[in-house]
């Protein structure tokens, strides 16, 4: 006997029948858009993208207003809208990354990663100088802060999650303030604070702890959701063996939630790796590796593109965006990395 | 025969108490005290920046709130003349913070209506994305892309605007320069907050309640009228918030304005004209050759965009987690 499968339908979906005048509503929109500006005195990008919005968002309106009703006119326009606003908001980041690609491709040599800058000014040619001391003193930069900020953002964040004092909701506040905080406060409250009446000079340490006032928050809100992942039955069991609360956060709760920490970290120092201003008054400058943290000036990757931006020179600009590129590649990775950390964590779940 | 004794040993009986152990205090000591640094952090920077600050506050008193002037000279008898006033960056932050939010607001909520009712879910999840990325972008590539690439077009822009709508008063210019205007710094910061209040926002819509779409769907509303008397009426606390964070994005960015804008310290109300303020921008820019007295008027200036950040950002925070409380 033979038996026939009945395949769920959905009558919902769109079909191609359903499809056809809806491409067919945009491409003539196409159509009329090339026609229109070239006949008409409209010219350029702008008239395009708007024309083509005008047209393709009519058209579709119009197609629903005969099929459907005005209602169905009217909702038709305000996907349009929307899908209309979304495209906009995007274009940008499409922008930013084929710009810094492009731009920033004609700089790279391979001595770039190997030379620092006192073979070279912003002036020379391309195949000369290079960012090393600049990687150098970033991975510096974001070791010192990792070190300062960590112990305090975990401490903080446990106090909020195994704790739940009285203060609770009050530091809760005081961390999302803080993270708002412009950098540049945090430039100059490092320098008000440490160096404006005293002998010491702008320095690595200096600018780690500007640094590590930006990183708090970020680790401490993002360690805080983790440590609420981590299931109230494994601190109850660690309770229930007869471990102290000590022992149950130390060897059960933070090993549970460590790929979580390191998405935290991770995230943090994506915060601060491409940090300008605070750098501005707490770095000091330099053109060569200095491996000494605590005296004498340091270069950085954003300090690098600064620099060149403020040459202003065609050249400089030109190593303005190889810095970028650079930088933004190490933002990149480290974007990746935590995501990867990040989708791991919820295994713990 | 002789029976062994079996010995049993037993632990020593423990007193039960409710006394933490010595590890447990000092555990919880440590955390109680380490909690209270974030608001260290936070008195510290107010305590540091006014109290440096606070010659140039009182030399100048009111007036270095609104007088517009900044000038330090040293006279010929080698004393220094000084007069400082925040007047012009204080308007011209705002002005800017304004274009930035009436532009990047609108487009913001618009995406996140698009990520939430009508993108396809892997769409939806690539995008979600593309908007966390954005936000971690280093705050110097927005600065040296909107010199560089975005100038241009927005000088092109501002001429369109001011060809057709030049007789609103604050579209008009007092001559045609329209580079490096306050124009163009709002709309490199609207871009810049463009994550931050679409991710607020979208998490808000998330959150309408399911039961409450479908009613009005089984109501017979199209999406769009689903959206208009469910999700924006639920969502509307979580954008204004959302609103308000991008707000103290827009009031402290610091590089990427000082990149685009031309700073100049006369207050001006023509957006598309080529010269704007910005506070955070100016410290910078008067920072490296000021005098000490003027970098304490710095220190100043820096106290008050302290100040207006934090205040911002704290009543932001506030209706943002009321909004999402009230949601679950």
């Amino acid at each position: 006997m033979a038996t026939t499968t009945v395949l769920p339908r959905k009558p919902w979906k769109a079909t191609k029948a359903d499809l056809i005048p809806v491409f067919g509503a945009l491409a003539l929109a196409a159509i009329l858009d090339f026609v229109v500006v070239a006949v008409t005195p409209m010219k350029g990008k702008i008239a395009y993208v708007l024309l083509f919005f005008i047209f393709g968002a009519g058209f579709q309106m119009a197609l629903k207003w005969r099929n459907l009703g005005k209602r169905a006119a009217i909702d038709s326009l305000a996907g349009s809208v929307a899908i209309a606003g979304a495209t906009i908001a995007f274009t940008p980041v499409l922008s930013l990354l084929a710009t810094t690609i492009v731009k920033g491709a004609k700089g790279l040599y391979p001595g770039f990663f190997f030379h620092d800058m006192s073979v070279a000014n912003y002036q020379s040619p391309l195949n000369q100088g290079g960012v090393v001391q600049a990687i150098v003193g970033t991975l510096y930069l974001i070791i010192l802060a990792t070190l300062i900020s960590l112990p305090l953002s975990v401490l903080t964040a446990l106090y909020l999650t195994e704790i739940r004092g009285k203060a609770s909701g009050f530091i809760q506040f005081l961390v999302q303030a803080m993270s708002g905080i412009p950098s540049v406060v945090a430039g100059i409250f490092i320098y008000s604070a440490l160096l404006l009446t005293t002998s010491l000079r702008g320095s690595t340490i200096m600018a780690a702890l500007a640094l590590a006032i930006l990183m708090i928050p970020t680790v401490t809100r993002t360690a805080q959701e983790v440590l609420l992942l981590v299931p109230q039955d494994l601190r109850e069991a660690g309770l229930a063996l007869g471990a102290t609360q000590w022992k149950t956060v130390a060897t059960i709760v933070v090993p549970a939630a460590r790929n979580g920490l390191i998405t935290a970290v991770i995230l943090g120092v994506a915060r601060i790796a491409g940090e300008t201003a605070p750098l501005l008054f707490t770095l000091g400058v330099s053109n060569k590796i200095n491996w000494n943290p605590f005296s004498g000036g340091q270069s950085a990757l954003p300090y690098y593109v600064w620099s060149g931006l403020g040459d202003g020179t065609e050249l400089g600009i030109d190593r303005a965006w190889s810095g970028i590129l650079v930088l933004l590649m190490l933002v990149l990775t480290l974007f990746v990395v935590a995501r990867v950390f990040g989708t791991r964590k919820v295994k713990i779940k | 025969m002789s029976s062994t004794l079996i010995e049993r040993v037993l632990p020593e009986k423990r007193a039960l108490t409710t006394k933490p152990r010595p590890s447990d205090v000092a555990f919880r000591t440590v955390l109680n005290v380490m909690s209270y640094s974030s608001l260290l952090i936070l008195a510290a920077i107010g305590g540091f920046l006014a109290f440096r600050g606070f010659g140039a506050f009182k030399e100048n008193g009111f007036g270095f709130i609104t007088h517009a002037e900044w000038s330090s000279i040293v006279g010929d008898n080698g004393k220094e003349v000084s007069s400082f006033g925040m007047g012009a960056m204080i308007t011209g932050t705002l002005i800017i913070a304004t274009i930035a939010l009436f532009i990047g607001v609108p487009l913001s909520v618009l995406t996140a209506l698009f990520l939430t009712f009508y993108a396809p879910e892997r769409l939806k999840r690539a995008l979600v994305t593309v908007v966390d990325l954005m936000a971690s972008f280093p705050s110097i590539l927005y600065g040296i892309w909107g010199f560089i690439v975005l100038a241009p077009m927005a000088t092109y822009w501002a001429k369109l605007v001011y060809k057709y709508l030049g007789w609103i008063p604050f579209l008009s210019v007092p001559s045609p320069a329209f580079d490096r205007s306050p124009f163009l710094a709002g709309i490199v910061l609207s871009i810049m907050i463009i994550p931050i209040v679409t991710s607020v926002s979208r998490e808000i819509f998330a959150q309408t309640p399911l039961e409450r779409i479908q009613a009005a769907y089984a109501l017979g509303a199209t999406r769009w009228g689903m959206i208009r008397a469910v999700a924006l009426p639920f969502g509307a606390s979580g954008v204004v918030g959302g609103a308000m964070l991008g707000l103290g994005r827009a009031l402290g960015e610091t590089v990427a304005v000082y990149s685009v804008l031309n700073i100049v310290f006369k207050i001006n109300w023509h957006i598309l004209y080529g010269y704007g303020g910005n506070i955070a921008s100016m410290i910078v820019q008067k920072f490296g050759e000021a005098s000490f007295t003027e970098k304490k008027a710095l220190l100043a200036a820096g106290f008050v965009l302290f100040v207006m950040t934090l205040l911002v950002n704290m009543v932001a925070n506030t209706v943002v987690s009321r909004a999402v409380k009230s949601g679950k």
